[in-house]
Parts: structure tokens; C-alpha cells; sequence
């Protein structure tokens, strides 16, 4: 059996490809995004991802950032379990009126300097959802948002790009 | 069309899968849930019907017509009606938890939808409502022209079924869960590391899809429709396309069909290449993530190539599909399909010779056949537990009748199970994705839809990658712009939600993340 796992990562090989193009970065090799992350952050940027009400859409493009095209890790990029050991929070869904809290304390549980990205457009703007008896609309009703990736669901190299651009502002915002 | 006892006058609704309607009283209510059951049908959904204006009630009071049940029989889809009536102040029916304990969520939840309750069910704490808004608040009876926006009210506690005994403890996990998935909440009574019981909490993803429905044109609510399971947007799209069609007895060109099953069978493959690499994951074998998910990729990255977005959301259009495959489509999925077949049987063979992996997969969160018919488990991990039903092949409609599809079907119904189940899937999806490349049709892709000139309602029946997703819909007529009066959604969660309870029972905390991923159940699509 070993040998057929051998030959099948063989086979596969390695896929991953470069990191997406946020405009005003001069270069963008994993090694420049590892030390721009830990120049802001002291340490690998850690993400808690956060579903208010999506459609689980979002969920998936996001979890696909795992796979070994965009292999996140190898950015210095990880998920992580509880909101106290992330720098980020990546939100997606109309805020659900049955989540708000649940998203609030999340919000307070992540230590500064925090981070928000908003994913999709239910998340951005409420989407086709909007706002009713059950949803609160978009995130920044509830929680301060620092980047929004617009998308139904966006794809997972937009996300990503919009991960390292709310890195990058913080870089920027501190001169 | 015949329900053995009972004397009913069943409609046949136009629509490409055998649905009858039929309006019943009180006693035909209780009698006909008992008949199904004998005869081997089960639930499938139950639901209260369109607002309408309660005469005896002071100015302006509005009730639910009717509430709905519908059932799967081997003839096909028996949708049926029991007008209801305001007694003291409220509507009520009997109670259907008795015979089909599937139904007990579904009554919680049209109590606080529409205001109408089951006469005599054992649980009515309120499901989908945390306390949010107030509890007298009906949100499907509301005026959807003038939406009142409710207050936002705390949140309350929910009341927990208390496991007592030495050394019983509770873990709460969630709604915020550990990975990346849906928000939910589980409440486990354990002893060591044993399962003694465990209580699900759902409705945090509730977004009132059902009253957005009601706010949308016809012909424009598809869209809505493909959010209500973003994993299952082709089938829920479909669904609601062909309710709609029903409604207004149109047929759509063959080729949209076979464009729509290509469609359906894709995102079959998609979702079972994302979940056998998630249940390896689980097991922490890392080599099966990395190769199911660069699999996934790629079949994704081909959809877009062949339709234009990578789930395929919004290509279902009311009386077709958007459009043809696109230039280079039909190539790109014909070369996925020969490397992620290629690849799939290697895996199948490193999955079953891999012993640290089958020791965590067998006999893991088991559902015994027989509790499985009880309970109405269905779709995938129905047909794992040998609950035979797929509507691709029980009611084959075009394209399904030419491709004659081979029903996947398991009988140990754990773990290992519904992985088989996935790995025997995804090889016949590709075989039916292959054939559809080859043999569809040319032709229009769509035909125009005329919105009937009175009251209507139409029906949509499609298998899912989940299991089977159906859309009751009832029209205005045109004098009231045609307007979705009801429309709604059904997700096969609602069924294997509650069989989950039981599934991981005795089994250790440890191993439920795997048991629940094994199920891969939908939060939005219960949730609405």
C-alpha cells in the first residue's frame, strides 16, 4: 500500500502556485508575504473563520484555500480553533439575528490587534438576503470590518487577496 | 394513484416526476400517515401553507390555509392538504410525530413560522426561534408589501434534556465551531469519553429564506433558491425550475435537461471528492485531504471552464438552462473525468488496504437498517444504511431514463459505509457525466415560461448530492401579479439531523467530528 501512496504523491506532484497580485507589493515569494507577516504580527497570521448565517457556499471557496493550489499554509497562513489565538476574523453571511451575539463575543474574544475581513456579498452588503425579522444584514452592522471581499460565493484566490490586503493595510496604516 | 383505506381525489400536477395532490380532513390526516408507513412510503416534508385573510378574526388577521404534508411512495410524490380552521383562537391538526418521528422538527418549526399547531405532539419548544424576535411574531404571515422589522430581542436559553448520574458531564460545543463549517450547536451528555446522548441545537443560520421567497417575482426566485444550500445549489435551483415549470405546465427542451443532469452529476462529484478527503482528514491521514482536495480543485476549476462559475450557481434558469457549455467545456470535463476516475480508483484501493483508517471506519457511528426506516433516514447516508431510494432511479425522468442510473446502496451503515457509498457515486456520476457529453441532444436551451392566469401550485423533486431536495410552490394568480404566495424548501437534513443523534450514541467524543462529517448535513438548508 505504501508504495501505491508513494507513487501517487509522485505522480501528483506539486501544484501550488504563486500567490495573487495585490497591486503595490514588490515582491510577492512566500518567503516576502512570511516576513511581512511577521514583521506585523510577530508571528504566522492566524485566522478564525466565522459563519453568521451563510449558505455554506463561502465556507467552501474558503476552505479550499487549504488545498495544495493554494496551499495557505505555506504562506505562513493557518486556521485556527478558538478566537483567541487569531489575528483575524473571516466572517461570512447576512449577520443572522440568532448569530449576532455569538459573533460579538467572538469579536471581543480575539486579542488586538484584530483584524475583520468580511467574505461574499451577503457578508459585504447583505445580499440577496438583506435585512429582515431574521438577519441583521452586512457584518460592519454588528462588528468593525477592515477589508470586504465582494463574491457569490468569491473564489478562493480572491479571498486570499483580500486576506493580504488587510494585512498589507495594517503595514501601511503604521507607516 | 391510491392511498390503501382511503378514498382521495388525487390530482396528477404536470410535472416530469410522478406528484399527486389530494385535500384530506382531520381523520384522512392521521389514517393517511399510517397507510403510507405500512405500505413503506416515508415523510418527506411538512409544512403550513400561503397566509390568508382570517375572516373571524378582528381587522386585518392572517392564518395559514393549510397545512401540507408530502410523502414518498413508491408511485411517486403524494402532496396532501388539510384546510385548517381557527378553534379558540388558533389553527391546529394532528399530530404526525407519532408515525413519522422525522416530522417533530418540521411541526416545531411551522408552530413558529406560521402559527399553527400539531394537536398533541410531545415537544413544542420553539426550533428556529432563539428569541430574536418576539414569539407571537409569524413571520409567513406577514404582508410581504409592508414587512414589519420586528425588535430585536435577547437571545434565550434553550431547555436541554438533563442526562442525571454518577459521573455524567456535558460538553456544549458551538454554535462557533472549531473548523470551517456552519455555526450549530451540540450538547453532548457523556460518561468518560462514551456518548450517553447527544441534543442539537439548530436555526443559528436562519436568514428568513422563506419569507424572502414570498417577496421575489417567479421567475426571478431561482436565484434565491440556489442559496439556500450553497453545496447544493444545482439541485435546489433545479427543484425550484421545475416547481415553477409544474406550476405553469411547461416542458423544457430535452437539452436543457441533459445540460441540467450534467450540472447535478457534477456537483455530485464535487461534493462526494470534498467529503472523502474531509473524512481522511478526520482520520488524520493528511495524504487523503491533499489528494481528494487537489481533485476537487481541479473538477471545480473545470465546472468554471464548462459553465462559467465554479459551483455552477445561477446556470439553472425557469424553462431552461442559461447557457450552453462553453468553448473548451466539453473537453475540459471529458479529460477531468478520465484522470479523477483514474485517480478515485487508486484511492479507493489505499482507503480499503489501510488499516489505521478502516479501524476508525468500521463500525463507527452505525445506523442499523432497521432504525434507519423508523427514524426516515434517506439520501446518501439513507442509502448506507440500506434505505434504497433515489429518485434518479425509483422515478427516472429525462435525462435520468436513458441513463438508467445504478443506485449506490450499503448495508452496515457506519462510517466506512457512507465513504463506500461516496467512492461508488462518484465512479457512477462520472459514468453518467461521460454518456451526457456523448449523447445529449442539440436543440434549444430554453423555452419562455407564461405565468398561468390563475391561482396555481407546482411541485419539484430532484435528487440532490445529499439526498432528495423538494420545492412546493403555490402561484397567485395574474391578477395579483403572480406573485409566490408560498414556497417551500426542503433539504434532506431535516431528516438526518435527528438520525445523527443516534448514530454517534456510544461511540467516543473523539470520534463524532468524523461521524458528523460522514453525514456532511446541511445547516442552511434545515435552518432556512
Amino acid at each position: 500500500m505504501i508504495w501505491k501512496v508513494v507513487q501517487q504523491i509522485a505522480k501528483a506532484g506539486i501544484c501550488t502556485e504563486a500567490a495573487p497580485d495585490i497591486g503595490d507589493v514588490s515582491g510577492l515569494e512566500p518567503s516576502h508575504i512570511q516576513a511581512e507577516l511577521l514583521s506585523i504580527l510577530g508571528d504566522a497570521l492566524s485566522i478564525r473563520e466565522v459563519d453568521t448565517g451563510s449558505c455554506n457556499g463561502c465556507e467552501m471557496e474558503i476552505s479550499a484555500l487549504g488545498n495544495p493550489y493554494y496551499n495557505i499554509e505555506g504562506l505562513g497562513i493557518k486556521f485556527v480553533a478558538s478566537p483567541r489565538h487569531a489575528d483575524m476574523l473571516l466572517v461570512t453571511g447576512p449577520v443572522s439575528r440568532n448569530m449576532k451575539m455569538a459573533l460579538k463575543r467572538t469579536f471581543d474574544a480575539t486579542p488586538a490587534p484584530k483584524l475583520v475581513v468580511a467574505v461574499g456579498d451577503c457578508a459585504c452588503t447583505g445580499g440577496i438576503f438583506g435585512e429582515s425579522y431574521a438577519t441583521c444584514g452586512r457584518v460592519d452592522k454588528v462588528i468593525p470590518v477592515d477589508v470586504t471581499v465582494p463574491g457569490c460565493p468569491p473564489e478562493p484566490i480572491d479571498i486570499l487577496r483580500g486576506i493580504l490586503m488587510a494585512v498589507r493595510r495594517r503595514v501601511v496604516a503604521r507607516g | 394513484m391510491k392511498i390503501p383505506g382511503l378514498d382521495l381525489e388525487f390530482v396528477a400536477l404536470p410535472a416530469p416526476v410522478p406528484v399527486f395532490w389530494a385535500q384530506v380532513t382531520p381523520a384522512q390526516w392521521q389514517a393517511a400517515a399510517t397507510a403510507v408507513l405500512e405500505a413503506g412510503g416515508r415523510l418527506i416534508a411538512l409544512w403550513a401553507g400561503k397566509a390568508i385573510k382570517d375572516i373571524a378574526a378582528s381587522a386585518g388577521g392572517t392564518r395559514a390555509e393549510a397545512i401540507f404534508c408530502a410523502y414518498a411512495t413508491l408511485e411517486g410524490l403524494i402532496w396532501l392538504a388539510l384546510p385548517l380552521d381557527v378553534i379558540d383562537g388558533r389553527c391546529s391538526y394532528p399530530d404526525l410525530s407519532g408515525v413519522f418521528p422525522a416530522s417533530s422538527r418540521m411541526q416545531r418549526a411551522a408552530a413558529e413560522m406560521s402559527g399553527v399547531l400539531a394537536e398533541g405532539a410531545r415537544d413544542q419548544r420553539p426550533w428556529l426561534n432563539h428569541g430574536a424576535w418576539a414569539a407571537d411574531h409569524y413571520p409567513l404571515l406577514q404582508d410581504p408589501q409592508a414587512l414589519p422589522t420586528p425588535e430585536s430581542g435577547a437571545l434565550t436559553d434553550y431547555p436541554f434534556v438533563r442526562v442525571e448520574g454518577d459521573g455524567v458531564h456535558e460538553i456544549a460545543v458551538g454554535p462557533v465551531h472549531a473548523g470551517i463549517i456552519e455555526p450549530g450547536h451540540f450538547r453532548f451528555s457523556a460518561v468518560g469519553e462514551k456518548i450517553l446522548r447527544l441534543e442539537q441545537r439548530l436555526g443559528y443560520t436562519h436568514k428568513g429564506t422563506e419569507q424572502r421567497m414570498t417577496q421575489l417575482p417567479a421567475q426571478e426566485a431561482y436565484r434565491l433558491a440556489g442559496r439556500v444550500s450553497g453545496d447544493s445549489t444545482v439541485a435546489y435551483a433545479w427543484a425550484y425550475c421545475m416547481a415553477l415549470e409544474s406550476a405553469c405546465q411547461t416542458s423544457i427542451p430535452p437539452r436543457a435537461a441533459w445540460l441540467r443532469a450534467l450540472m447535478l452529476e457534477c456537483e455530485r462529484v464535487a461534493n462526494h471528492l470534498g467529503d472523502l478527503g474531509a473524512l481522511g482528514n478526520d482520520v488524520a491521514y493528511a495524504f487523503a485531504l491533499a489528494q481528494f482536495s487537489r481533485l476537487r480543485e481541479d473538477w471545480l476549476r473545470a465546472c468554471k471552464t464548462a459553465f462559467g462559475h465554479r459551483l455552477m450557481m445561477d446556470c439553472i434558469v425557469p424553462g431552461g438552462v442559461k447557457a450552453d457549455l462553453l468553448p473548451g467545456g466539453r473537453d475540459a470535463l471529458w479529460q477531468r473525468c478520465l484522470d479523477t476516475a483514474a485517480d478515485v480508483r487508486k484511492l479507493f484501493e489505499v482507503f480499503e488496504s489501510h488499516a489505521g483508517l478502516q479501524d476508525r471506519f468500521l463500525v463507527t457511528g452505525r445506523v442499523e437498517p432497521a432504525l434507519a426506516a423508523q427514524l426516515g433516514m434517506t439520501g446518501l447516508a439513507g442509502r448506507a444504511s440500506s434505505q434504497s431510494w433515489d429518485v434518479r432511479c425509483d422515478h427516472p425522468f429525462a435525462p435520468y431514463e436513458t441513463l438508467k442510473v445504478v443506485m449506490a446502496t450499503h448495508a452496515r451503515g457506519d462510517v466506512g459505509a457512507r465513504a463506500a457509498v461516496r467512492f461508488q457515486e462518484v465512479t457512477e456520476s462520472i459514468r453518467l457525466i461521460e454518456r451526457i457529453l456523448n449523447e445529449a441532444p442539440e436543440g434549444p436551451l430554453f423555452c419562455p415560461l407564461r405565468l398561468p392566469e390563475q391561482p396555481s401550485r407546482g411541485a419539484g423533486w430532484v435528487e440532490g448530492w445529499r439526498g432528495e431536495i423538494v420545492v412546493a410552490l403555490e402561484l397567485a394568480g395574474a391578477e395579483q401579479a403572480n406573485r409566490i404566495e408560498r414556497c417551500h424548501l426542503h433539504d434532506p437534513s431535516w431528516q438526518n439531523w435527528p438520525v445523527l443523534e443516534h448514530a454517534v450514541m456510544n461511540d467516543i467524543v473523539a470520534d463524532f467530528p468524523l461521524i458528523n462529517k460522514s453525514f456532511n448535513l446541511s445547516y442552511s438548508g434545515q435552518d432556512l
